[in-house]
């Protein structure tokens, strides 16, 4: 049995999800549509501190609410004259996408329906099952390579951030 | 009233589908990101979600969504460099537009 207010957090950051996904991707203007998909992933960090999840919801907020919004303002203002509209989007181009996003949908929307799964223990007896996730546990299952540690995957992403400086770097220079 | 599984994932769910309905309608550069971005987060919030319903002892979900997160800032940087330079060497960032490789 969950309390009312995780029900109430839950169902305040649902709604903002839905409601501001559909903005995103049909306001016109286009720094709107940023700043819509900047609530979607605050949503999503609500979530994820709902769920327990005390260090990914810093992280979602640091790292995507922070700076890859930058990143998506400055590319929208280095790109955009002032009050720049998209165009309007042809009637063949938006009847393609809605019947495939609303096919999608439907589809997945059965699928985890009629998922055995899905009607099993609530929210709080899932918190209360598992141990509370501490820094120390995170910072272990980072350095460390034995069975469910990722020292592997970390060192191949810190490579992978180093190739994308030098590529963001070389791609975007003045000739 | 019970926060089941199903309660997170339908939110997930419409989220992905705005994003595809983003990708395949818009025709700007960005706003096209845009719309790959709510697609990854949507799978994000799937893998914290079933790691938190069905393996609530462990941390893999989360170390997965931690890797996907740094992942995309990569992506998202270096596709923002891409369109910059596209802008730079075309003059806009519209789909239509840009409809020839190098030749």
């Amino acid at each position: 049995m969950d309390s009312v207010g995780s029900i109430i957090v839950y169902f305040v950051a649902a709604i903002a999800i839905v409601v501001f996904s559909i903005k995103t991707v049909t306001t016109r203007k286009i720094l709107r549509s940023a700043t819509y998909l900047l609530f979607v992933l605050l949503s999503t960090a609500v979530i994820y501190f709902q769920l327990g999840y005390q260090f990914l919801g810093a992280v979602q907020i640091a790292v995507y609410a922070g700076g890859i919004m930058v990143l998506f303002v400055f590319a929208i203002v280095l790109t955009h004259k002032p009050n720049d509209r998209t165009g309007v989007i042809d009637s063949h181009r938006r009847k393609i996408g809605g019947g495939i996003a609303v096919a999608g949908g439907i589809l997945l929307l059965l699928a985890i329906f009629y998922m055995p799964l899905l009607h099993g223990a609530s929210l709080s007896e899932c918190i209360e099952a598992g141990t509370p996730i501490t820094m120390h546990e995170i910072g272990e299952a980072f350095t460390g390579s034995d069975r469910f540690q990722y020292l592997l995957p970390f060192e191949a992403i810190s490579v992978l951030l180093l190739a994308c400086i030098i590529g963001g770097v070389t791609i975007a220079r003045k000739e | 009233m019970d926060l089941s599984m199903l309660w997170y994932l339908v939110p997930s769910v419409i989220m992905l589908t705005c994003g595809v309905y983003g990708f395949i309608t818009r025709k700007n550069l960005v706003a096209i990101l845009i719309s790959l971005e709510l697609m990854l987060n949507s799978a994000d919030l799937n893998f914290v979600v079933f790691n938190r319903y069905l393996f609530p002892g462990s941390m893999d979900g989360m170390v997965f969504t931690l890797f996907a997160i740094a992942i995309a800032a990569a992506e998202t940087a270096i596709a923002i460099a891409i369109i910059i330079n596209i802008y730079r060497s075309i003059g806009n960032t519209d789909i239509t537009e840009i409809n020839k490789l190098k030749y």
